[in-house]
């Protein structure tokens, strides 16, 4: 089983070449996802450009406090994602699982708190579409604010959870000890997908809930 | 194999400032610096995903093959950005001239 995982795949000279192609191979793969997340942000930049007053208003409805825990437990996920991969790097199996399993924790923890948000949005009819109830001239433009803050934080709420699928497999197998020293590119990979996705709520949470808040 | 393994303590300390950062990015907001508001948050921002970017995804110590890659990434998002912006933020002024 080790010697199978050490050595690598044949079109391969060796490990850290291998190594080397797999995170290429996945920066390749973030690439499209920043363009993906690009294309939002830029409409989003778009409509906050035409529509300055409406979209500082429509931010004073998200909640700061509740946006800031949650940039703070995906900071601490990023931490424990990258300890995951240090422990991987010195082959301490059960600090490994303790990192993977407490990164998918928080992660869980942040999407419990973006579930409670979009109830509070649900329940004071702030939800884009037939049920949504707004007094004032700039209605139209807030509710696309909404649409906005909705579409973004919602695609990243499915990345995170794409990514908790993921670690539930990494930790799977970091369980049944297919990883080592020599052989962690999962942990790494993974790791790297972990990290975009904060990086990407880095930028939505300034942008959605502190601009026009003063 | 031989990919170099940071310290525990680095990313603690990684970790500790997109704290203060964050911290620092919510009190700004607070401030009424006008435009100024929006160019802080983003220098923020940016300054928090490279950190997470070169150390946590550890770009800092990938190979040359990596850091143009990623640098691809950047400036396509840049081009993207900046010449739509550049139609959209140009368009009054340029319909007073015309």
């Amino acid at each position: 089983m080790a010697e199978q995982a050490t050595a690598p795949a044949h079109q391969f000279d060796t490990p850290i070449q291998q190594y080397e192609a797999s995170t290429l191979g996945m920066w390749v793969f973030l690439l499209t996802e920043i363009m993906f997340f690009g294309g939002m942000f830029l409409g989003y930049t778009v409509y906050r450009l035409a529509y300055p007053e409406a979209f500082a208003e429509g931010s004073h409805h998200l909640d700061v406090v509740l946006g800031g825990i949650n940039t703070a437990v995906l900071i601490g996920s990023s931490l424990t994602m990258a300890l995951a991969v240090h422990a991987a790097q010195v082959g301490e199996r059960r600090q490994l699982i303790r990192c993977l399993t407490g990164t998918l924790g928080l992660g869980l923890v942040f999407l419990g708190i973006k579930a409670l948000e979009y109830v509070h949005k649900f329940a004071a009819h702030l939800v884009p579409g037939s049920h949504f109830v707004y007094e004032g001239p700039q209605a139209p433009q807030v509710q696309l604010f909404l649409s906005f803050y909705f579409g973004m934080t919602g695609m990243h709420a499915l990345h995170m959870l794409i990514g908790i699928g993921l670690l539930s497999v990494l930790i799977r197998l970091a369980w049944r000890g297919r990883f080592s020293p020599a052989y962690h590119t999962p942990v790494e990979i993974i790791g790297l997908y972990w990290h975009f996705v904060d990086v990407v709520w880095i930028f939505l949470f300034p942008l959605l809930y502190l601009l026009g808040r003063h | 194999m031989t990919q170099p393994i940071v310290s525990r303590a680095l990313y603690y300390r990684i970790c500790a400032a997109l704290l203060m950062l964050t911290l620092l990015t919510v009190g700004v907001a607070y401030l009424n610096l006008g435009a100024l508001n929006t160019v802080i948050a983003l220098i923020i921002a940016t300054g928090k995903a490279l950190l997470v970017v070169l150390f946590f995804m550890h770009v800092r110590y990938s190979s040359r093959l990596t850091w143009v890659v990623v640098s691809a990434g950047v400036f396509w998002l840049l081009v993207l950005l900046v010449f739509t912006l550049s139609d959209y933020v140009t368009r009054s002024t340029l319909a007073g001239w015309l």
